[in-house]
C-alpha cells in the first residue's frame, strides 16, 4: 500500500444510535440506570457534541459506540452495520491522555499503526510523522511522555487517534483537564483538523461553551437516567472563536435549557 | 568527577585508618590482619585460580537458578493477576512462602537433593520465584485500566494486550521484584554454601568457611570483599540499565 493512499482521507462514517439503554449493577439488587432509550443520528462528517452534567451517561454512550461496552438494549450502527466490538474505524480520545509511558511520543503513535495490516515499517514512520506534524509536535518525536505538558499530551493522543485513519473520532472530555489558554488553541486546531481530515466526530463534554464552539449540533443530556433532552443547531462560521458574542448567546441558551431540566452543576 | 574523587578519597582513608589500627597493635593480627595481607591473599588466590573457580561455581548456581525463577515466576504472576482461581490458590501460596526467609529452604533442599548442585539450585529458585510472582501480580493490578481500553480501540487483543501493554506497564513493579528476588537468592545461596559442604563444587561460601576453619582472617576478609564486589557488579550490570530506562521513560526518581 502506498503511503499516499494511506494518508488519503477515508470517507467518514454515518453513526446511528438506536434505542440504547444501559444499567450498571451497583449492588446485589441495586442498579443505576445510566442510559434510557437514547436515539440519535450523526451525519457523515458531522461534528456533534454531547453535553450534560457528570453522571448523565454520556461517557458510557461513547464507550458503547467505541465497542468497549455493550448496551443492555438497542444498538449502534456505523453506516448501517451494527457495532459488536472495538474497531480501528472508531478511535477514541480520553480525558487522561492514556498515553503509554514506556514508549516515547513516536512509539505511542506507532502503536496503533503496527496493529494495522498492510504497512511497512518505513511507511508507518512516515504516517506517524505526518500526524505528529499535523498536531504541531514535529520537534518532539522522541520526547518521553512525562516531559510533555498536558496540552502536548493531548496533542499526542490526538495524533495517535488520527494515525490509523479512522472514520469516526470519539472524544471523551479530552480538554477538560487543560488550562483555558491551551484549550483555546486546541479548539482552533481541532476545527482545522476536522475540516482537513473529514472525520465524523462525537465529542463529550460538560462545558457548554466548548460544546457550542466545536459542534455543528449540541445534544443536551440529563442524568438519572441518561436521556437526550434537547438538541441545538449551531449555525456559526468556522473557525469559531470561543469568546465571540454570537457563541455566547448560543451557550447561554443551552445553559438555560440545562438549568430548566434541573441540572445546574455544569461548568460554563 | 568530583563525586568520584570524594568516594575514592573516602575509601582510601578507610584503608589507611585500618592500616594504622593494625600498626597500633590494639588487636592481634589474627583478628585484624593488615589490609596489605588481605590484598596479598587476593593476589595469590587470584593467581592460582581458587578465587576464580569459586566465583564461577557460585555465579553459575546463582544465575541459573535466578533465570529459572524469573522465567517461571513471571508467567505465574500474570496468571494470578488474570484469573481469580489462580489468585486464590497460587497467589495465596506465593504470599505465604514469600514471607519465609529463603535460607529456611536449605534443610529441606539438602534432605531432598543431598549435598548437590540441585539443592543449591532449588534454594536459589525458591529465593527468586515467590518475589517475582508477587511483584508481577502486583504490577499488573496497578496498571491503569485505561491503558488496556486505549489499546483495545487501536485493535489490540488478548495476547497482544498482555505482551505489549500490561507487561511493559507493570515493568516498574517487576524490576523491583526482580531486585528483591536477586537479593533473597544471593543471601540464601551464601548461607547455604557457608554452612553446608556441597560435594559437586566449592563456591565462595566455602572459601569463606575454610577461612574460618583455618583461622585465616585475610582469606575471610578477602572473600567477603569479593562477595561485595559481585553484589555491586550485579546491581550495575543487571539492574542499572533497567532502572535507567524506567527513570527516563516514567520520569521517576532523580528528584
Amino acid at each position: 500500500m502506498s503511503i499516499e493512499k494511506e494518508l488519503q482521507n477515508v470517507a467518514p462514517a454515518k453513526l446511528a444510535v438506536e434505542n440504547v439503554s444501559k444499567w450498571f449493577r451497583t449492588g446485589r439488587d441495586a442498579a443505576v440506570h445510566a442510559l434510557d432509550d437514547v436515539s440519535f443520528h450523526v451525519n457523515v462528517g458531522g461534528f456533534v457534541c454531547l453535553v450534560g452534567p457528570s453522571g448523565c451517561g454520556k461517557s458510557t454512550l461513547l464507550n458503547i459506540i467505541a465497542g468497549l461496552e455493550k448496551p443492555d438494549n438497542g444498538q449502534v450502527l456505523t453506516d448501517g452495520k451494527p457495532i459488536t466490538q472495538a474497531g480501528r474505524d472508531r478511535m477514541m480520545m480520553f480525558q487522561e491522555s492514556a498515553l503509554f509511558p514506556w514508549l516515547d511520543v513516536m512509539g505511542n503513535v506507532l502503536f496503533g499503526l503496527k496493529l494495522k495490516p498492510g504497512l511497512q515499517a518505513k511507511e508507518r514512520r512516515e504516517v506517524a510523522e505526518f500526524y505528529l506534524k499535523m498536531v504541531g509536535l514535529e520537534k518532539f518525536f522522541h520526547a518521553n511522555i512525562h516531559q510533555l505538558s498536558g496540552g502536548m499530551k493531548q496533542r499526542v493522543a490526538l495524533a495517535r487517534a488520527l494515525a490509523p485513519n479512522p472514520r469516526v473520532l470519539l472524544m471523551d472530555e479530552p480538554f477538560a483537564a487543560l488550562d483555558a489558554l491551551t484549550r483555546e488553541q486546541l479548539y482552533g486546531d481541532l476545527q482545522k483538523i476536522w475540516e482537513a481530515r473529514k472525520k465524523t466526530i462525537l465529542f463529550v463534554t460538560h462545558n457548554v461553551r466548548e460544546a457550542a464552539c466545536l459542534g455543528n449540533r449540541v445534544l443536551l443530556f440529563s442524568p438519572y437516567p441518561g436521556r437526550i433532552r434537547e438538541e441545538f443547531k449551531i449555525d456559526l462560521e468556522r473557525p469559531r472563536d470561543i469568546n465571540s458574542v454570537q457563541l455566547a448567546s448560543y451557550s447561554t441558551e443551552i445553559m438555560r435549557a440545562l438549568k430548566g431540566h434541573g441540572t445546574v452543576e455544569v461548568a460554563e | 568527577m568530583k563525586r568520584l574523587l570524594w568516594s575514592a578519597l573516602f575509601f582510601l582513608a578507610l584503608l589507611f585508618i585500618w592500616h594504622l589500627l593494625v600498626l597500633a597493635k590494639i588487636w592481634s593480627v589474627v583478628l585484624l590482619p593488615d589490609p596489605l595481607s588481605v590484598l596479598e591473599y587476593l593476589k595469590s588466590a587470584g593467581e592460582d585460580g581458587t578465587l576464580l573457580q569459586a566465583t564461577l561455581v557460585t555465579m553459575r548456581r546463582l544465575l541459573t537458578g535466578y533465570v529459572i525463577g524469573i522465567a517461571v515466576g513471571l508467567p505465574l504472576g500474570l496468571l494470578t493477576a488474570r484469573f481469580k482461581f489462580c489468585e486464590d490458590t497460587l497467589g495465596v501460596l506465593a504470599l505465604g512462602l514469600q514471607t519465609l526467609p529463603s535460607v529456611c529452604w536449605v534443610p529441606l533442599a539438602l534432605l531432598w537433593f543431598g549435598q548437590t548442585e540441585a539443592a543449591m539450585l532449588f534454594v536459589v529458585i525458591m529465593g527468586t520465584l515467590w518475589s517475582v510472582i508477587i511483584a508481577t501480580d502486583n504490577g499488573v493490578r496497578n496498571v491503569p485500566p485505561i491503558f488496556a481500553r486505549a489499546a483495545r480501540t487501536m485493535g489490540s487483543k488478548q495476547l497482544h494486550t498482555w505482551l505489549h501493554v500490561i507487561l511493559p506497564a507493570s515493568l516498574p513493579f517487576i524490576v523491583s521484584g526482580m531486585k528483591q528476588g536477586w537479593a533473597f537468592a544471593w543471601r540464601s545461596l551464601m548461607a547455604a554454601e557457608i554452612y553446608v559442604t556441597i560435594l559437586t563444587g566449592f563456591g565462595l561460601g566455602h572459601l569463606l568457611h575454610y577461612g574460618r576453619e583455618l583461622n585465616a582472617m585475610d582469606q575471610v576478609i578477602g572473600v567477603m570483599f569479593v562477595i561485595v564486589v559481585i553484589g555491586l557488579l550485579a546491581d550495575k550490570i543487571l539492574f542499572s540499565p533497567w532502572e535507567r530506562f524506567l527513570h527516563r521513560r516514567w520520569g521517576t526518581g532523580r528528584a
